[in-house]
């Protein structure tokens, strides 16, 4: 309210304001008739013919509501915002920076001893794990799950796969500062028959169903194409965040075909930083009660 | 003034009428025309903020939120509450619609708010989300929208960008109109909504 363009706009709004009071005390005070005994005079209008109309003035606790209204509009400005630029200090802004401050004294000491404590020991506490379920259950659920089960491209974090390290301060790092994952296409170098040979070499990894011969083709073009990332053992590793193709966990499923959309289109996925939107403190939690969850 | 000269003269009666009920608007919205925080990108501190217009392909999302009927169940209207801030982020102020036309405030929310969407999400997320919402969050109940995977069909991309430069404060330029239909080309609807909620709320995503 207060960035009008001119200091007009502040008068305009006192000058109505005060006027349409005035007004209504005016209209008010000008319709102020006590009733006198004797017979009621009659309004002075006749309509058709023979119609008139008593003159009877207003009903007193009808006009008592009026000046409560009146009381009620001037204790309120006085008060609140409303009469051009006055008490700020109450408006909605301010009202706001209360109530923050207000759970800040409350909470802030929670957070500031949970802030002090390792993570491990934080995983433990079950206060700090029940404050921790809450927050990721508003933050980070609609990826992860609301039991951390993950789903198809979106990791699973009760299980001991990390992508980018499962210790606990790389899990405190992943969150803050998100992460990106781009696992490119080798559809065009590779060739339909080549993705489809690699694919059965990575199924054959982890012991899946798969065809001996195209495996064996396989295995060279992995060799040549997929270790910069994924390691000569196919362990993968968190410095680019590549799975290991080695185990049973799947990131987006270990059918053959969609093995051969993964080569053959790549794939692109993020974690989104969560660093300044929540700050260190819940960051400090959350952190904590993903450790609290994986199996590791 | 009497009562009665008042009833008598039906010119007089309509123009206190008019004053009367005016009043009110007079107040409340008028003045509203005449602050910078309503009509320039600015927060109610006067701190500027980055807000751009909508780019073509943002334009097409929109328009396909609003063809969807999105706004029927997320509003985009983070209201000044700790309860609100704490889970979308700063509260929304006005500054931030003002490229908006129609706004999107909405006012029901079966879904939550998605004023500060933007980045809150991976665009995959999104796709798979849009596609179908049990995918990635089995207790949605949001439904799904599969057939958004198709081409957009923006052959009146100029003519709305022409109606916006009529009533919006932004003026496409005529290179920008003429640029449209290159910067759409091959884009899905998938991608339009998507760019269109990635930008959402940027200006004051990580303020506290």
């Amino acid at each position: 309210m207060a960035d009008f363009i001119s200091g007009f706009w502040n008068m305009y709004v006192m000058v109505i304001v005060a006027l349409s009071l005035l007004f209504c005390v005016f209209v008010l005070v000008s319709n102020m008739t006590k009733r006198e005994s004797g017979p009621v005079e009659l309004h002075g209008h006749v309509w058709d013919e023979t119609l008139a109309e008593y003159n009877n003035p207003l009903p007193r606790w009808w006009m008592y509501l009026f000046w409560i209204t009146i009381a009620f509009a001037v204790v309120y400005l006085s008060i609140y915002p409303g009469f051009g630029k006055t008490n700020q200090e109450r408006g909605e802004h301010a009202q706001y920076e209360a109530e923050m401050k207000a759970a800040n004294d409350k909470y802030g000491p929670i957070f500031a001893k949970y802030r002090s404590m390792d993570l491990n020991a934080l995983a433990a506490d079950p206060e700090a794990k029940a404050m921790g379920q809450r927050m990721f259950l508003t933050y980070c659920a609609q990826c992860h799950g609301s039991a951390a089960q993950g789903a198809k491209g979106f990791p699973n974090l009760t299980d001991e796969e990390w992508q980018w390290g499962g210790d606990p301060a790389t899990i405190e790092t992943t969150i803050t500062g998100g992460r990106i994952a781009m696992m490119p296409p080798f559809g065009p170098s590779l060739g339909g028959e080549g993705v489809k040979d690699v694919a059965n070499y990575v199924r054959s990894l982890s012991g899946l169903a798969h065809d001996s011969l195209r495996a064996q083709r396989g295995a060279e073009l992995f060799q040549q194409n997929c270790v910069a990332c994924h390691g000569a053992d196919a362990k993968g590793g968190p410095a680019m965040g590549a799975p290991n193709l080695t185990n049973k966990i799947w990131l987006y499923g270990s059918s053959e075909a969609t093995i051969i959309e993964t080569i053959t289109n790549g794939r692109n996925n993020r974690m989104p930083q969560f660093g300044e939107f929540l700050g260190e403190d819940k960051v400090h939690l959350l952190a904590a009660y993903v450790v609290g969850l994986s199996k590791k | 003034m009497k009562h009665e000269k008042i009833e008598s003269n039906v010119f007089l009666l309509i123009v206190l009428t008019l004053l009367t009920v005016s009043v009110g608007g007079l107040l409340e919205i008028v003045p509203l025309f005449f602050q910078h925080s309503t009509t320039s990108p600015v927060d109610y501190k006067g701190n500027q903020l980055n807000v751009k217009p909508y780019d073509p392909v943002r334009l097409v999302g929109r328009d396909i939120y609003i063809r969807e009927g999105c706004y029927n169940c997320h509003s985009q209207m983070i209201r000044p509450f700790r309860a609100e801030t704490e889970r979308y982020g700063h509260y929304s102020v006005a500054g931030e619609y003002i490229y908006d036309h129609p706004f999107q405030w909405g006012s029901k929310r079966t879904g939550p708010d998605l004023a500060r969407v933007g980045g809150r999400y991976s665009d995959e997320w999104h796709r798979v989300h849009l596609l179908n919402p049990r995918d990635v969050v089995p207790e949605s109940n949001m439904p799904a929208f599969p057939w958004l995977n198709r081409p957009v069909k923006g052959d009146d991309i100029q003519d709305r960008m022409r109606a916006l430069n009529k009533v919006g404060l932004h003026k496409y330029s005529d290179e920008e109109i003429a640029a449209a239909p290159e910067a759409i080309k091959g884009k899905t609807e998938l991608d339009a909504v998507i760019a269109y909620l990635q930008g959402m709320g940027l200006a004051l995503q990580n303020v506290k």
